[in-house]
């Protein structure tokens, strides 16, 4: 067997680590490890000349196993992976060890104690290296057409994008036509544009696209497969449709809460805010006293949240009404009045400017409805008051769809506890879902007007299509492996409990046996830590290398 | 960015790189230069409140990881301006990789590109003219931002509330919304960001003090994102913050340099005051200060409040084929949409490039 020749470089970052801690003393110590050839200082370990160091200690000391001792291995563990590989070592054989965070940032008083800490972590990282084996990064094809879950404004704006990118897209609708919320709109703010203007557009370019087939009165059945070769069995129109794709665009929208039992709603005389949409398309609008009711089931206990949009919402149909007819009475009873961006404020204004009155009420003490008057307890006026009402209209959140829950269930993503979806990361990938191939926009991740809609659904496309340009994903093999077949009964366990739908359960000659996507897999460890069989290993984390690790502690 | 011709699929920008007095590629980040650097002047990064010297690094993480000379700054550059023997050059001296070129000169660069893409930002509203709340008088009201460097642990007092007038811990601590916002006579829009970042600043102060107080004095407050709504319900249950709906009419000290809060009790119907360790002001979003020139260079509309004009329908757009648009340079918006938007403006770009692509080959 070829000899174990561990180099190891231990990086100042600046004074990042070597102000606070030792570190000429962490490389005297490494020397003294065993299977440690070679150790050495660098200024900073990821710099150019840090690397090219690495590189020529590689080559030099015929090293076959690496070690830096620096940062955090999210910043700079490629780079060195990459600096193995151009030095002509498999970049598995390298081991990154985290003094900064771990040492010098957390332990800046205590010089001593931050030095003995890098080195027991540097030991750990040595015992580790030496049993570390090459892997080959894993490659598999994609499939360039698109699946687009939803036939709102965010899946028809995402559609159309892909196709003008020369994408193949499916697009699942669950309704009989296309369009969804939009349909049911007047006006858009906050430049009063027709909503059936902007649905004509987005509808007559989808539809216009050769490269867009639409399925209305669909619905999704299964999904299998993983990023680049999705299999999606669809129930389009009653009949079965199986569609191969690489990648997933969820925008199935939300639905709008019925406030049955809330505030003596009747649909009729009392009715929501969506209602009164409709009735506006119509012109079917003719009352003296309006009144309208913010957050009616929403910022409660049961839905802990503010629906966003509904504040404009109100304010923008009281415009348009007072506009119609100034003498009509527009009352709007809220909570916190939510007008955010450049255009909200102005339109809060033109509304009190109509005549529009706006009625501060307290959450504890909220409206009572009564027969043709509403009683209020007015928060700033410091006074009950009663406001008479034909009309009287509730603001109502937007909620996940029912369906939402076995959508997610049939992706295999999960959904917030309010039941919409949840992102990768609440700031930085707003539009991904943490399994790889499968994006989100619009309403399914939180209620969004339509211009959010529009620039999420275009921020989706972009997101995909980094896959479905490159024709390819490359994934890291740091994934579980079936190690040991005969070991495996088939139990499923790991099966049943992949966050990532990575592993199957196939019939062999041998039985049943679970069989691994590795392109799917994110290497969690979850099957390798619950298999009683100790059937799996976990690529570059196997119990050999964290026994060594241990055991060096 | 200096000038641009040229249309969609085909423009040509001219771009004047600022000399940095230090060679790029030599330079490798070791800081001896600024630690041998006599000038000392406000440090921008902590918003004046700490010190750095005249050549440095904008802060410790930023990219590219190099060293740059302030010229306004430079005791070489100002003292030895005319004259035959310069004075000091000690960073020249020390640096190892011989890094420091005060000869450089500005570079000008010509770069062919199909679209182009915006996101310059914003900047934050001055407060210093509004003279009721006392900023630039009153050492204890600082803005947001000024409050974020104090408590962070890389910042000027290592993370410790201590108050800029006699480094007395901060244990009583408002936060005033609006300031410049929602306000006809300065910026008449909702910055929709910053309710959500006092709530955070105060969170974060009780996390440093549990004994601390936190007051947040607001309009409406603006809690409509993703999981903001529970965030506010936290800051009060679990926090402890005070939520006050007032509009603040003035802010006074007393003998000590205790900023006093003067505001109408809406509920109470009441003007009240309230003397605290330190107010932090939640300033508007403003169109950032170099916003005018650069889309006069590119010929891009404005909106009525001078951020960039976007399309309702298109929101990447801009009033020029091919230019596109995100972030807050577009108006006031917090992080995820940012990140949102930036994604749309990369996909309605790409599909430019790939029209473009089609019709070169």
């Amino acid at each position: 067997m070829e000899e174990t020749r561990i180099g190891v470089f231990v990086c100042d970052c600046g004074s990042n680590i070597a102000g606070f801690l030792d570190v000429p003393d962490v490389v005297a110590y490494a020397r003294t490890l065993p299977n440690v050839v070679f150790a050495k200082e660098n200024l900073y370990s990821c710099s150019e000349t840090g690397i090219s160091e690495i590189k020529n200690g590689i080559k030099e000391n015929s090293l076959t196993r690496v070690v830096v001792a620096s940062c955090t291995p999210r910043t700079h563990e490629p780079t060195f992976r990459s600096a193995c590989d151009e030095a002509g070592l498999n970049p598995f054989y390298f081991e990154m060890v985290n003094i900064r965070e771990h040492c010098s940032w957390v332990h800046m008083v205590d010089r001593e104690r931050a030095t003995n800490k890098a080195k027991d972590l540097v030991r750990i990282g040595i015992a580790k290296a030496a049993l570390l084996e090459a892997q080959e990064s894993i490659v598999a094809n994609v499939n360039k057409r698109v699946l687009v879950i939803g036939g709102g404004v965010a899946g028809l704006t995402a559609s159309e994008s892909f196709s003008r990118r020369g994408f193949e897209v499916v697009l699942i609708e669950k309704e009989e036509k296309l369009g969804g919320r939009l349909n049911d709109l007047h006006m858009l703010y906050p430049h009063n544009i027709k909503a059936s203007h902007v649905l004509e557009q987005k509808i007559r370019n989808a539809t216009s696209s050769p490269l867009i087939k639409i399925y209305t009165s669909s619905v999704i059945k299964s999904v299998k497969g993983y990023v680049g070769n999705y299999e999606v069995s669809v129930e389009a129109g009653g009949k079965a449709l199986d569609v191969t794709c690489g990648v997933i665009v969820v925008a199935s929208g939300a639905s709008v809460l019925e406030p049955r039992g809330l505030y003596n709603y009747d649909s009729h005389n009392v009715i929501t805010q969506l209602e009164l949409e409709k009735r506006l398309q119509r012109e079917e609008v003719n009352a003296g006293n309006i009144a309208m009711i913010q957050c009616v089931g929403a910022r409660t206990k049961e839905r802990n949240y503010c629906s966003k949009i509904c504040c404009m919402t109100a304010i923008k149909n009281a415009i348009i009404i007072k506009e119609e007819n100034p003498k009509t009475n527009i009352f709007i009873l809220y909570e916190d009045i939510q007008c955010y961006g450049l255009e909200g404020e102005a339109l809060l204004r033109k509304a009190k400017e109509a005549g529009v009155r706006f009625v501060n009420y307290d959450p504890a003490e909220p409206p009572v409805v009564g027969e043709g008057s509403v009683k209020v307890y007015h928060k700033v006026l410091r006074r009950e008051m009663a406001l008479p009402y034909d009309l009287l209209v509730l603001s109502t959140p937007m909620i996940a769809r029912e369906d939402a829950k076995d959508l997610s269930k049939l992706l295999r993503v999960p959904t917030d506890e309010s039941g919409f979806f949840l992102e990768a990361h609440v700031k930085l990938r707003p539009l991904d879902f943490a399994t790889d191939g499968i994006y989100l926009c619009g309403s399914a991740h939180w209620p969004a007007d339509v211009r959010e809609s529009i620039s999420q659904a275009l921020g989706a496309v972009a997101r995909a299509s980094v896959h479905l340009t490159r024709g390819f994903v490359k994934v890291d093999p740091i994934v579980s492996t079936l190690a040991d077949e005969d070991l495996c009964v088939g139990c499923g366990l790991c099966a049943a409990l992949c966050p990532y739908g990575a592993i199957e359960i196939v019939e062999t000659p041998k039985g049943k046996k679970a069989s691994m996507i590795s392109v799917a897999c994110k290497g969690c460890g979850v099957c390798g830590s619950t298999c009683y069989r100790r059937a799996i290993k976990m690529n570059h984390f196997s119990n050999e290398q964290m026994s060594a690790q241990i055991a060096a502690l | 960015m200096e000038g641009l011709s040229g249309g969609v699929g085909e423009f040509r920008v001219k771009v004047r790189k600022k000399a940095r007095l230090v060679d790029e590629d030599k330079c490798i980040a070791c800081g001896q230069c600024a630690e041998k650097c006599p000038a000392k002047v406000p440090d921008q990064f902590n918003m004046g409140l700490g010190l750095r010297k005249a050549i440095y690094k904008h802060f410790a993480q930023g990219i590219p990881s190099v060293y740059t000379i302030d010229k306004e700054n430079c005791i070489r550059i100002k003292k030895g301006a005319g004259k035959k023997k310069k004075p000091c050059g000690l960073c020249e001296k020390v640096c190892p990789a011989d890094a420091v070129n005060f000869d450089q000169e500005d570079e000008y660069i010509e770069i062919d590109v199909g679209a182009i893409v915006l996101a310059t930002g914003y900047d934050l509203f001055d407060p210093s003219g509004l003279s009721h709340y006392g900023y630039g008088k009153i050492e204890n009201v600082v803005v947001s931002l000024e409050y974020e460097r104090l408590m962070s642990a890389s910042g000027p007092t290592g993370g410790h509330l201590d108050r800029p007038s006699d480094g007395k811990l901060a244990k009583r601590v408002g936060f005033v919304q609006c300031v410049g916002s929602r306000d006809l006579r300065n910026n008449d829009y909702c910055s929709g960001f910053c309710c959500m970042h006092s709530i955070k600043e105060a969170i974060l102060t009780r996390e440093h003090d549990a004994e601390s107080e936190v007051y947040i004095f607001y309009n409406d407050l603006r809690a409509m994102g993703k999981g903001f709504h529970q965030y506010r319900k936290r800051g009060e249950e679990q926090y402890g913050i005070k939520y006050i709906k007032a509009r603040v009419g003035e802010i006074t000290q007393d003998e000590e340099g205790n900023p006093i809060v003067w505001y109408e009790d809406v509920e109470e119907g009441k003007v009240k005051h309230l003397a605290l360790d330190i107010v932090v002001l939640a300033t508007a979003s403003v169109p950032s200060e170099g916003v005018g020139e650069l889309t006069t260079v590119l010929g891009v509309d404005l909106e009525g409040h001078g951020f960039i004009r976007s399309d309702m329908t298109h929101p990447s757009l801009t009033s020029v084929p091919g230019i596109f648009v995100c972030g807050a340079c577009h108006g006031p918006i917090d992080i995820p949409e940012s990140v949102a938007q930036a994604s749309g403006a990369a996909a309605v770009a790409a599909e430019i490039m790939l029209a473009a692509n089609v019709k070169e080959h």
